[in-house]
């Protein structure tokens, strides 16, 4: 139950940071935050009671007392296409910085007109 | 009653605030490294070695150093308000 | 002043919206559907004892390829973004610091090791936790290491465009020919099975693993290539 609480505040965390601050790396962060919790919640629901990993490695393991392994593959390519998303973002806010010598995004804003 | 879930989950979310309310930007990033530390620790808890593999090599490690040298050509600190 | 308020409210709705759709799954209960059948059956249907394995790479190889084409283009639009900004930041390179006797000395010790256990994990996908995706990214991590202790090294882009192009090849070209056989479907299982919790086994799970680790290596290593050389490259070329 802790769990859910957790990544509930950490996605609500990310939403302020995503929403209020005028810094860009600092929204960066804030998208981040969001997908760690999301990945978070996602492999909690998958969470089963005095169970264990799914992997048949011993003899006497059975199927009845193991976790769900689906959580776990969507999560994996989750994870996998948030750190290329950030290497993409992270270029773009480095040109950025070369045009316009600042990372306030208020005066990227008004320098439009 | 202390379990070990409690506490690590109450220092994430204090380590999630920390780094979105530094001026410092480097700190920030190494704040949200933390972040992906302890999710990673936490997935093992929940019996998921995989994601605990990816999150801790991919999210904690890669991350951090494509934050780091994105921040070392730009400003270091948030200047405004 | 108006954005907190704004926050507040949006804020306020998703976070309730979620907390009630979430009471109806409480935490620690047993609600699998397909999961049960791909527990049950998955040894049998696959042969290999890592079910997060055959769930990602037989039941649902598409979404993999599809991942693994994101990753590609992101690295393609890194690359494409720095090489049409050419001149970088020479001011910088005068303050670096200069690494110290025991990090050069440290880094290139250990580099083999990193590369040895990289290479462990994800050809071992089938029957410990681990697989393509760890393993890569244990290996770029390696790269980058050596990034940061000799400043001004750089990795042949020639001969890591080659291999990440064979190996991305390797995997469309093993999904291809599944179309071959008289089962007729992309990415089918056509290799045997062989028996459980050996290394040849499942397939050509283990083959396309091995392809994925290769790709996903030498993707981040580009990655990181391209952006350590806006720092720290002389002339600021490629």
């Amino acid at each position: 139950m802790i769990y859910y609480i957790g990544s509930f505040l950490l996605i609500a965390i990310g939403l302020y940071a995503v929403v209020v601050k005028s810094n860009l790396i600092k929204i960066l962060i804030g998208l981040n935050l969001i997908s760690s919790g999301v990945n978070l919640l996602i492999i909690s629901v998958g969470y089963v009671k005095n169970g264990t990993a799914p992997i048949f490695s011993k003899i006497g393991l059975k199927a009845a007392m193991m976790v769900d392994p689906i959580p776990q593959a969507l999560t994996l390519t989750a994870i996998v296409i948030d750190a290329s998303e950030l290497a993409l973002a992270v270029a773009f806010v480095v040109l950025l910085y070369r045009h316009y010598r600042t990372l306030d995004i208020k005066k990227i804003r008004s320098l439009k007109w | 009653m202390i379990f070990v879930s409690w506490v690590l989950i109450i220092l994430m979310v204090v380590l999630a605030i920390v780094s979105i309310e530094l001026k410092n930007l480097i700190a920030a990033v190494v704040a949200m490294g933390g972040v992906s530390l302890i999710i990673s620790f936490l997935f093992l808890l929940l019996q998921a070695p995989d994601v605990a593999m990816a999150e801790a090599s991919i999210g904690a490690a890669l991350t951090t150093a494509i934050y780091i040298i994105g921040v070392r050509q730009t400003e270091r600190s948030e200047k405004n308000d | 002043m108006i954005k907190k308020v704004v926050y507040a409210i949006f804020g306020a709705i998703i976070v309730l919206a979620l907390a009630m759709f979430f009471a109806a799954y409480p935490f620690g209960k047993n609600k699998m559907a397909v999961g049960e059948y791909y527990l049950n059956h998955g040894i049998e249907q696959t042969g290999a004892a890592n079910i997060v394995t055959s769930v990602v790479l037989d039941y649902r190889g598409f979404d993999t390829l599809g991942e693994v084409s994101v990753l590609f283009g992101a690295a393609a639009g890194v690359a494409i973004l720095f090489f049409l900004a050419k001149e970088g930041r020479r001011e910088e390179r005068e303050n670096l610091t200069k690494p110290n006797f025991v990090v050069k000395v440290g880094s290139r010790i250990i580099f083999p090791f990193i590369l040895l256990f990289g290479t462990y994990i994800f050809i071992h996908g089938h029957l410990t936790p681990g697989g393509g995706f760890q393993g890569g990214s244990i290996i770029a991590s390696g790269f980058l290491l050596l990034y940061l202790s000799y400043p001004g090294t750089r990795v042949k882009r020639s001969g890591l465009s080659v291999l990440e192009g064979l190996a991305g090849l390797t995997f469309v070209c093993l999904g291809l020919y599944g179309l071959l056989t008289p089962e007729s479907s992309f990415l089918y299982n056509f290799l045997p099975k062989g028996q459980l919790n050996m290394l040849v086994s499942a397939g050509i799970l283990p083959i396309i693993y091995i392809a994925i680790g290769f790709k996903v290596a030498s993707e981040f290593a580009g990655i990181v290539d391209d952006m350590m050389c806006q720092v720290i490259c002389r002339g600021g070329e490629k």
